[in-house]
């Protein structure tokens, strides 16, 4: 089996473009005799009216609890009774849908995805059971450490940008919520246009298209109001170091996030960032901040870095669960970390490590149809290019030790962290 | 081209199973010693996952710090865990770097170092990690249920031990456990992916003829039936949710009993995969109790649960109750539920469905090689590799008086534990949301 010829390119994904705007893209894989599809279409949480956070997710959860042609029960008993799943949820950009079933079940599939995106019906029985769930999904936040951690890191870092937000909304806003507020946002942004869709599985490419042509053709919406980003409030690190606390009583353990704002995914940074964040909290067991905070201090199960690129800006973010008794310690090891991230260029042997790693890697991202649909949605997203996987080697092999320091210094000032902390201070 | 299984025994007693699978320039490399948290004393508890963790640790040829980097440095990866019957280490590799994996792990099968450093800092890491679960309501509530529901099988215990044990467990413990149990004779050896069978099995030839087979403890643990009468516990803590878990003994894996237990779980709570690499999930909407339990608003979620061990362990249901209702009302609907299926009110179709389900499942984990080498492995630890391998066929033989007489024997109101996790205090519910800025 050949490496090369094992990842996507522009001759094994039939891209097609609809009359109505819907992007296509399919793959092949015999391998088993099943399908995964996934999709997008370019409207998520970033587009909740401020009072009324977490409505994109609300009106995600209850897109499959009826349509014009089939109610709850009729839809589950389809996709139960074949044993496929489809699932809709939110994200900041996005209502994301995904679904797997067995190859002679996708017809199936494709017809109630788009019947759920083009006439749900969001019974008001339904989503009043909806509302009781979230509501109980955010009372277990409440009490999970690790979330509430991020939540409040996201809402000090980012601040009034969209990206503060918390999207799972809170207990008000979604006891605000109308199925009125539902049908408008359905009827403002919900629409072909912009909308992209992948399969990949046991079909032929062209076999697969053709069904989606059968199933979405028809669908013509004029008046949907694509998101516009202009005008955003710009974000930024604090003015200098900000140490915020979350006290959640009886936790025995404390979660700990320091971090900053970091490159947007389409950043002529994100490579050579993503290349040094791996180096800093990923590599082998979790990089440079798992040796010395788990390795050589035995403080914490768990510590490491991440980079969270969106498509207007990010985070990179060092995160461990510590004993309260440690969280000093802990954070004074991470900062001296950071501090030696930006201050000296990390080592030759380093660089050639993560470079290695991220070239052989890729090969086992893709190796199941979820990884392959999950990666050529990125392509679209991103405006990658069909191309982007076969180049992906020349595009790691040409960051330098340099560009690592640069995106470093651009984004990490050890000086201007936020330190989050979350879960029993004294416990 | 042809895709060979090979599977056999070295002379020192490893087993060695082969599956080529070309689909993709990958290969899954695994080994599963027949040790877990089943095979310890009151004491020791968490000494076989302590043990995983020092295999990391390094040998002479391979110090700590080395391994990581080498596999990821391929573009590998790897973990391990440690279940109740077993310990089991995997990589998977681009199919050209596989050779580091299968050497080091050969090296860690008996010259792992066991520094007392190491043990000190492991120490400290493996109390974290018992403390982040304990953060978790359902971790709390879990542990609690063991305990009731086994007199004094190991199964009692979490695998990662009590916290007094981790804070007494010696370097010479778990040497000393290391070497009683890390042998070619306990252990089996799973590769799935792009490989040669033959030219493969020739090169673990080579790497393991000079390990010696040892004499393996063979301690007595006798398996419990079912719980003689019903129980109940009940904790508290924070947050505003209230957990209910029911539990009672499952059949073991080997059981021809376990695939009647997969169909009732299938039509009870929704079905539910056993793989542990890809494969997604199907919704249970169209479950019984979704339909009694959730859709009438008693319960916001609920899940069933299960695994194949050597001996018998638990089949639990789990509930998110609804704040509005009351512990009896989700019990009463679970009870009638039960009740349904063993006064025989069951379909055909439902059954031909929960098979349909299965071979859905079956068919998503097929696409992921890392999955394909856990089935290898797992299904020896408590059965055969023949049992994944009929896994099908033994759901479809499945009968409705199979059914029928699994609940009857098994889920019996007088055969189980019940367990509440209730919020403690209203204060205490309040207790999320106390945000201070401090002085940096």
């Amino acid at each position: 089996m050949n490496q090369h010829n094992s990842l996507p390119g522009p001759d094994d994904i039939l891209r097609e473009e609809l009359s109505n705007g819907i992007v296509v893209l399919a793959r092949a894989n015999f391998s088993s005799p099943s399908v995964a599809i996934s999709g997008y279409l370019p409207c998520g949480s970033i587009l909740d009216p401020v009072e009324k956070s977490g409505l994109c997710g609300f009106l995600s959860a209850c897109l499959m609890r009826g349509t014009s042609g089939h109610d709850f029960y009729q839809i589950y008993d389809q996709i139960e009774s074949s044993g496929a799943s489809l699932n809709f949820n939110a994200s900041t950009h996005s209502v994301l849908f995904s679904g797997r079933s067995l190859s002679e079940d996708l017809a199936m599939i494709l017809d109630l995805t788009a019947e759920v995106l083009k006439t749900p019906t969001f019974p008001e029985a339904h989503i009043e059971q909806i509302r009781s769930q979230i509501l109980t999904s955010l009372s277990i936040r409440d009490q999970n450490t690790q979330d509430m951690a991020e939540v409040v890191f996201d809402r000090e870092l980012f601040g009034t940008h969209p990206y503060g937000r918390d999207d799972a909304g809170s207990p008000e806003s979604i006891r605000s919520i109308t199925r009125d507020d539902m049908l408008r946002f359905h009827r403002d942004y919900f629409g072909p246009k912009g909308m992209v869709l992948c399969i990949v599985g046991g079909i032929e490419p062209t076999e697969a298209v053709q069904l989606v042509r059968n199933t979405f053709a028809s669908w013509t919406k004029e008046t949907v109001q694509l998101p516009s980003f202009q005008n955003l409030a710009s974000v930024q690190n604090p003015n200098k170091m900000k140490k915020v606390h979350l006290e959640i009583s009886e936790k025995n353990q404390l979660d700990l996030i320091i971090g900053c704002i970091g490159p947007e995914r389409n950043s002529p940074f994100y490579q050579a960032a993503r290349v040094g964040n791996c180096i800093l909290g990923q590599f082998g067991m979790m990089g440079r901040i798992g040796k010395i905070v788990r390795d050589d201090h035995g403080l914490a199960y768990y510590a490491g870095s991440n980079l969270n690129s969106s498509m207007l800006s990010g985070s990179w973010e060092v995160s461990a669960g510590v004993n309260p008794k440690n969280r000093k310690k802990a954070s004074d090891l991470i900062i001296s970390e950071l501090k030696r991230f930006v201050d000296s260029p990390v080592s030759l042997d380093e660089l050639e490590d993560v470079k290695s790693y991220y070239i052989g890697k890729l090969p086992l991202d893709l190796e199941n149809n979820a990884g392959v649909v999950y990666h050529l949605l990125n392509l679209e997203r991103y405006g990658l290019g069909l191309n982007y996987y076969r180049e992906h080697e020349t595009l790691i092999r040409s960051v330098t030790v340099e560009d690592v320091l640069s995106a470093a210094r651009n984004y990490i000032d050890p000086e201007r962290l936020l330190i989050v902390t979350s879960g029993t201070k004294n416990g | 081209m042809a895709e060979k299984f090979i599977k056999t025994v070295l002379d020192n007693g490893l087993k060695v199973m082969l599956k080529e699978i070309h689909s993709a320039p990958i290969i899954t490399h695994w080994i599963w010693y027949r040790v877990g948290s089943r095979n310890e004393v009151p004491g020791l508890t968490g000494i076989s996952h302590w043990v995983e963790h020092m295999q990391f640790k390094g040998t002479s040829k391979y110090p700590a710090g080395v391994l990581d980097k080498e596999i990821s440095r391929d573009g590998g990866y790897w973990n391990a865990f440690t279940f109740f019957d077993w310990t089991a280490f995997f990589s998977t590799m681009p199919a050209d770097k596989i050779w580091l994996p299968i050497d080091l792990e050969a090296d860690r099968m008996q010259n792992s170092l066991y520094l007392k450093e190491e043990v000190d800092s492991e120490r400290t890491v493996i109390i974290s990690e018992r403390e982040g679960s304990e953060n978790e309501p359902m971790f709390r509530l879990e542990e609690k249920l063991a305990k009731a529901a086994f007199t004094s099988h190991p199964y009692g215990v979490e695998v990662i031990g009590e916290k007094a044990d981790l804070l007494r467990i010696s370097q010479d413990d778990l040497y000393r456990h290391y070497r009683s149990y890390y042998a070619p004779n306990n252990a089996v050896l799973a590769m799935a992916g792009d490989f040669d069978a033959e030219q493969m099995l020739d090169h673990l030839n080579k790497v393991y003829q000079n390990i010696p087979a040892r004499e393996i403890p063979d301690r007595l643990i006798e398996p419990e039936g079912l719980i003689q009468e019903e129980k109940s516990v009940e904790i508290s803590g924070p947050g505003d949710v209230t957990y209910l878990n029911i539990v009672w003994r499952a059949p073991q894996g080997s059981n021809k009993d376990f695939f009647s237990l997969i169909i009732l779980d299938s039509i009870l709570t929704g079905p539910h995969s056993l793989n542990m690499f890809g494969g997604g999930s199907i919704p249970n909407k169209t479950s019984r109790l979704y339909r009694s339990l959730v859709e009438s608003q008693i319960a916001v979620a609920f899940s069933g649960d299960y695994i194949a061990s050597i001996d018998p362990f638990l089949f639990t249901i789990s509930v998110i109750m609804n704040p509005d209702h009351a512990i009896e009302e989700a019990l009463g609907v679970i009870d009638s539920e039960i009740q349904r299926i063993k006064d025989g009110d069951i379909q055909e179709s439902e059954l031909q469905r929960a098979a349909k389900q299965a071979r859905a499942l079956f068919a998503y984990g097929c696409d992921n090689i890392t999955n394909q080498g856990y089935w290898l492995g797992y299904s020896e630890m408590f059965d055969s590799y023949e049992w994944f391998e009929n896994f099908i066929p033994s759901l479809e033989k499945v009968s409705k008086e199979d059914v029928i007489r699994f609940a009857n024997q098994y889920l019996g109101k007088n055969r189980r534990v019940i367990g509440v996790y209730k919020p403690s205090s209203p204060e205490t519910s309040k207790s999320a949301g106390g945000l201070t800025y401090e002085p940096a």
